[in-house]
């Protein structure tokens, strides 16, 4: 069957489907797996400019399956790794340009070649979400700690199972810790409570996510971002390592101190 | 003081957290069987409506709950306290007690609060059979309606 498809979903946009995207493909492509990213959102080009390819971009996804380009014209390779390439969705066409069977059949296609193919959903539950869905041997879910989101979230796991892609595991986005210590802010047992799927990542609230979409060097590249090296950790679990969740209670003021010490823990 | 104290010290007692789990528990309960809070409540008084043809129900004390185990998983769960019939020590209806009071002992046996309901009733007046039925329909009104 060759390489491994896996799609990042959500339910709810705006959660970090896309930053989340970008970053395992950089992640797993430092860890030598070669590497296809493909923007599903179809109308709503975004994964070319978190990646910093927005520029090298000729043709695209309706391209392809629509025959105007071969599969390897419409790759962008990345700039940094050689075994990593986008294909990027089309602006100006709508969802309906793309079947599902289309996707199984390129994905299929790519398999050959691949480790990893990685499909950044659209948001919502409609035909871009069923496209990327449809050629999917894994699910990732994100969502942020935050009611909306994890409802949304809910229902999009029920579509994933019905459709027989489950269980599919979970990426909780933007935890602020702070918030959490705090009880002001769902924690990531509290969600995987509710939820009840397998967590692959816990991501924290990081100023750098935004520099780095702001530069197009994903976070990941980026040393001193806790999030960036959650990222990575999530790119070894998919490729089966089993990787320790990483302390992200950072801040290690006397407050803080004094209150483990009274609370004891 | 304390409460600054607690505060500065981040032990809370329960903060927006725990009630954004709770919020999404119930939302997600309905969202998951496709039923929106107020119809289910709806239906629960159309099941009482129907067990109150039959039966005379402790209405205070009914609870019928979903609960869930997980996404897959959700069943209806429901207790109903029934009042125990207890016959008129009028002979002719003797088969009939009999076969009541062995109902009145397996519920007894299997399910604590039965038993309970069982004593309760057992503790008030007897009423003719009739005026359980009246009762059934009738809501409050008891006793005295044929004696
Ligand atoms: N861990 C994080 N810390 C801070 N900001 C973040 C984090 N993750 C994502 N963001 C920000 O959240 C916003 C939305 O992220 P992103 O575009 O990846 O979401 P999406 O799920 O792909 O959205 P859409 O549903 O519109 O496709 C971006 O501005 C991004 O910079
Ligand atoms: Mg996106």
């Amino acid at each position: 069957m060759g390489g491994k498809v896996v799609t990042i979903s959500s339910g709810k946009g705006g959660v970090g489907k896309t930053t989340a995207t970008a970053n395992l493909g950089i992640s797993l492509a430092s860890l030598g797996k070669k590497v296809v990213v493909i923007d599903a959102d179809i109308g709503l080009r975004n994964l070319d400019v978190i990646m910093g390819l927005e520029n090298r971009i000729v043709y695209d996804l309706v391209d392809i399956v629509e025959g105007r380009s071969k599969l390897r014209q419409a790759m962008i390779k990345h700039k940094k790794f050689d075994d990593l390439f986008l294909i990027p969705a089309a602006q100006t066409r709508d969802k309906m340009a793309v079947s599902p069977e289309d996707m199984v059949k390129l994905a299929n296609e790519l398999r050959e070649d691949f480790d990893y193919i990685l499909i950044d959903s659209p948001a919502g539950i409609e035909r871009g979400f069923r496209n990327a869905l449809e050629p999917a041997d894994e699910v990732l879910i994100v969502t942020n700690p935050e009611v909306s989101a994890v409802r949304d979230a809910d229902r999009i796991i029920g579509l994933i199972e019905a459709a027989d892609k489950g269980p599919g595991r979970l990426i909780i986005n933007r935890l602020k810790t702070e918030l959490v210590k705090k009880g002001e802010m769902l924690s990531s047992d509290d969600v995987f409570d509710i939820l009840g799927l397998s967590i692959v990542g816990i991501i924290p609230e990081d100023e750098l996510v935004l520099s780095a979409s702001n530069s197009g060097i994903p976070v990941t590249l980026n040393m001193q971002s806790k999030a960036g090296m959650a990222f990575n950790n999530v790119a070894r679990r998919v490729i089966g390592e089993d990787v320790p969740f990483m302390n992200l209670d950072e801040s290690r003021g006397i407050f803080q101190r004094l209150a483990k010490l009274l609370n004891g823990r | 003081m304390t409460n600054l104290l607690s505060r500065l010290f981040g032990r809370a007692k329960k903060g927006s957290g725990a009630t954004a789990k709770d919020r999404l528990r119930f939302v997600l309960q309905h969202d998951r069987i496709n039923l929106p809070p107020e119809r289910m409540e709806e239906m629960k008084s159309e099941i009482l409506a129907v067990i109150v043809k039959y039966l005379v129900v402790d209405k205070d004390r009914v609870e019928i709950d979903l609960e869930q185990r997980d996404r897959r998983h959700s069943k209806l769960v429901a207790e109903i306290p029934v009042a125990i019939h207890t016959p008129p020590s009028n002979s002719k209806q003797i088969t009939d007690s009999s076969a009541l009071a062995d109902v009145a002992e397996s519920n007894g046996a299997n399910n604590g609060s039965d038993a309970q309901s069982a004593e309760d009733e057992a503790a008030k007046p007897e009423a003719p059979k009739d005026a359980v039925e009246a009762k059934a329909d009738e809501g409050e009104d008891e006793e005295d309606k044929k004696a």
